[in-house]
């Protein structure tokens, strides 16, 4: 009789079924940290003329080189501009390259490797034999002769063609992981049965294998965006990227700044930082979407 | 394996002949060639008849397939040509500056799997952990913080603590070893920070999926010290792919001395690089590749031969 009192009540853990993005959240708390600092980055760029307090080009021959204070939070640069203003805006730049070139880079990679994957034979041999002789140009090497060779092309205030120089390098590592994922698409059933159908190859290609890759796209895109702000950063150090007078993190650390930094620490301090903060919330992103989408991903 | 080495080296043969056409081609495809860079650049009026006489003394206005047969003929007997801006011979303006960034990556290199392998096991061992947390920030942060802005930090630092300035010379090792090291040794950290952080990841995630294996239970189970297990056992077999991520990161460390050689004041072959690309110095830009491409590729291929002499299981056809 008392038995039947005594047993203890048997709850189960049901798990609720959460949105996705909340999901993520709890599952991966640092890679919403780096997603919850990137939203602000991009909020900053977007409305950048209302949150730098000064004009990001406007020269002050009064306050060159001027600490960090109350007026300057981050101090001057040797021609009096604002330096927190000019990250403000740097943030716009090296989004929009960013996020363009990885876009570019790793759509084209994606395409080249779903079509190498598919086709097979000679033409998936061609193909991953020039993606060898690309990838035997380090990443850097490579972007500054096409930077070189290309010359400038600015629209709206972006230049295109260095937006093009940072997504070539990206072109074949894409390609390469893309193209793993779909040799193992290809030899689906569900392939077979397309191809029975008589569907033409684009069709197969785009509505039967890509919708399976996004996942490593996916992956592969957010983990590029922090490496092109990365080699943008590089190649505007190296007077091959963004000029001045634009606002972009690495030129920042370039030009004046390389005879001044040691006087002023704060010209070189806070953009380095900037950069550094952008590209760590999205690694910390990128690297969380992979364990939460497909852990066995390798970059 | 005798077949598979001889197929990898023919291979090699198709892949830098593609990487000489790319940059021969690239090359070509840049405005402006390096007699106008020189004599416009003056701002100085020069008749179109000398322009034509310095194309001639360089071989340029022959049609451009002569020129690429040239290039391609003169490497078969292992002549680069002469600088087009210095007229000095390619292989003594490279090598000289060859043996600094070369010494630079092998110092970067023993640092970062110094850094590397002990933090990687480390937060294997102590995996979900604060140990394992903080290594883990610690190797995402090198990837994240650009390696000329951590240069830059340390010029900084030094200059705060030590009053130290880089120099403006470069001392060769055999002439005075203690000067050369302590002047290499940070720009070899700033690049090597980001390298170690490449392989601290590498060797975390291999450690970890070692000690799942069946052989390191046995170990256990046989009562062999945990301390045993972990560097025999474990270590061994984890290396593996830390030694093809170091390998592979080798041989792009010559590239990413580009910026941070810049940042020291070295003058090796990145800043040689960014200065023959702005001068259109086609000789020197095509065997600069050349020779970029070709340590990729022979380390790419050395690293496979190390895998298979590390790993008896692993039989190349």
């Amino acid at each position: 009789m008392a038995i039947a009192e005594e047993t203890p009540k048997i709850t189960y853990k049901v798990p609720k079924k959460r949105h996705p993005v909340l999901q993520f959240a709890i599952t991966q708390p640092l890679g919403a940290a780096g997603l919850v600092f990137i939203i602000a980055l991009f909020i900053a760029g977007i409305f950048a003329e209302y949150v730098a307090p000064y004009d990001p080009l406007e020269l002050d021959y009064g306050a060159m080189l001027a600490p960090p204070s109350w007026d300057h939070l981050m101090g001057t640069d040797a021609f009096g501009r604002d330096v927190f203003s000019r990250i403000i805006y740097g943030a716009r730049t090296a989004l929009a390259v960013g996020f363009l070139s990885s876009a570019l880079g790793s759509g084209i990679g994606a395409v080249i490797g779903v079509v190498s994957a598919y086709f097979g034979g000679r033409i998936d041999m061609a193909i991953q034999r020039f993606m060898d002789i690309l990838l035997s140009f380090p990443i850097i090497v490579l972007a500054l002769a096409v930077v070189a060779v290309l010359g400038k092309w600015p629209i709206g205030g972006l230049d295109i063609n260095l937006i093009i120089a940072i997504a070539i390098p990206m072109i074949p590592k894409v390609s390469r992981v893309v193209r793993s994922a779909a040799l193992a698409i290809r030899e689906m059933p569900y392939v077979d049965a397309a191809r029975a159908a008589g569907y033409g190859h684009t069709r197969i290609i785009f509505r039967h294998i890509a919708p399976n890759v996004v996942a490593p796209f996916l992956i592969m895109f957010t983990a590029f965006i922090a490496q092109a702000i990365l080699l943008e950063a590089s190649l505007s150090f190296l007077g091959l990227g963004v000029t001045e007078p634009t606002a972009a993190w690495g030129l920042m650390l370039s030009g004046t700044s390389q005879e001044f930094y040691q006087q002023a620490p704060w010209m070189i301090i806070f953009p380095g930082l900037a950069i550094s903060l952008a590209v760590f919330a999205f690694n910390l992103f990128g690297d969380s979407l992979r364990d939460w989408l497909d852990p066995k991903i390798k970059i | 394996m005798l077949r598979y080495t001889i197929n990898r080296l023919l291979l090699m043969v198709p892949t830098l002949l593609g990487v000489a056409v790319l940059v021969f081609v690239l090359l070509r495809l840049m405005p402006g060639d390096i007699v106008e860079m020189r004599y416009l650049m003056d701002g100085g009026q020069v008749s179109a008849e000398v322009l034509a006489q310095e194309r001639a003394r360089l071989g340029l206005d022959k049609p451009i397939w002569q020129q690429f047969g040239d290039w391609m003929g003169g490497i078969v007997v292992g002549d680069f040509g002469t600088s087009m801006w210095t007229g000095r011979p390619v292989w003594d303006e490279i090598s000289s500056r060859f043996q600094l960034s070369f010494q630079v990556a092998i110092m970067a290199t023993i640092l970062a799997t110094l850094i590397a392998v002990p933090l990687g096991t480390l937060a294997a061992l102590f995996k979900d952990t604060w140990i394992d947390r903080i290594i883990q920030v610690f190797a995402i942060a090198g990837l994240a913080i650009p390696s000329f802005w951590l240069g830059m930090l340390l010029i900084l630092g030094l200059l705060l603590f030590f009053n130290w300035i880089p120099p403006l010379t470069f001392t060769p090792i055999y002439v005075d070893p203690w000067h050369n090291l302590s002047q290499l040794i940070w720009p070899a950290l700033a690049v090597g920070y980001r390298y170690s952080a490449v392989a601290t990841r590498m060797t975390r995630s291999t450690v970890l999926e070692v000690l799942q294996e069946d052989y390191i239970r046995t170990a256990r189970a046989k009562g062999v010290f945990e301390r045993l297990v972990v560097s025999r056992h474990a270590m061994r077999n984890a290396m593996l792919p830390v030694v093809t991520v170091i390998g592979l990161e080798f041989a792009f460390l010559i590239g990413g001395l580009v910026v941070t050689e810049q940042v020291f004041n070295l003058n090796g072959i990145g800043k040689l690089f960014v200065e023959t690309v702005t001068r259109a110095d086609y000789t020197m830009v095509q065997a600069l590749v050349m020779l970029v491409a070709t340590f990729f590729i022979v380390v790419n291929f050395l690293v496979d031969l190390l895998y298979a002499a590390l790993d008896p299981r692993i039989r190349y056809r």
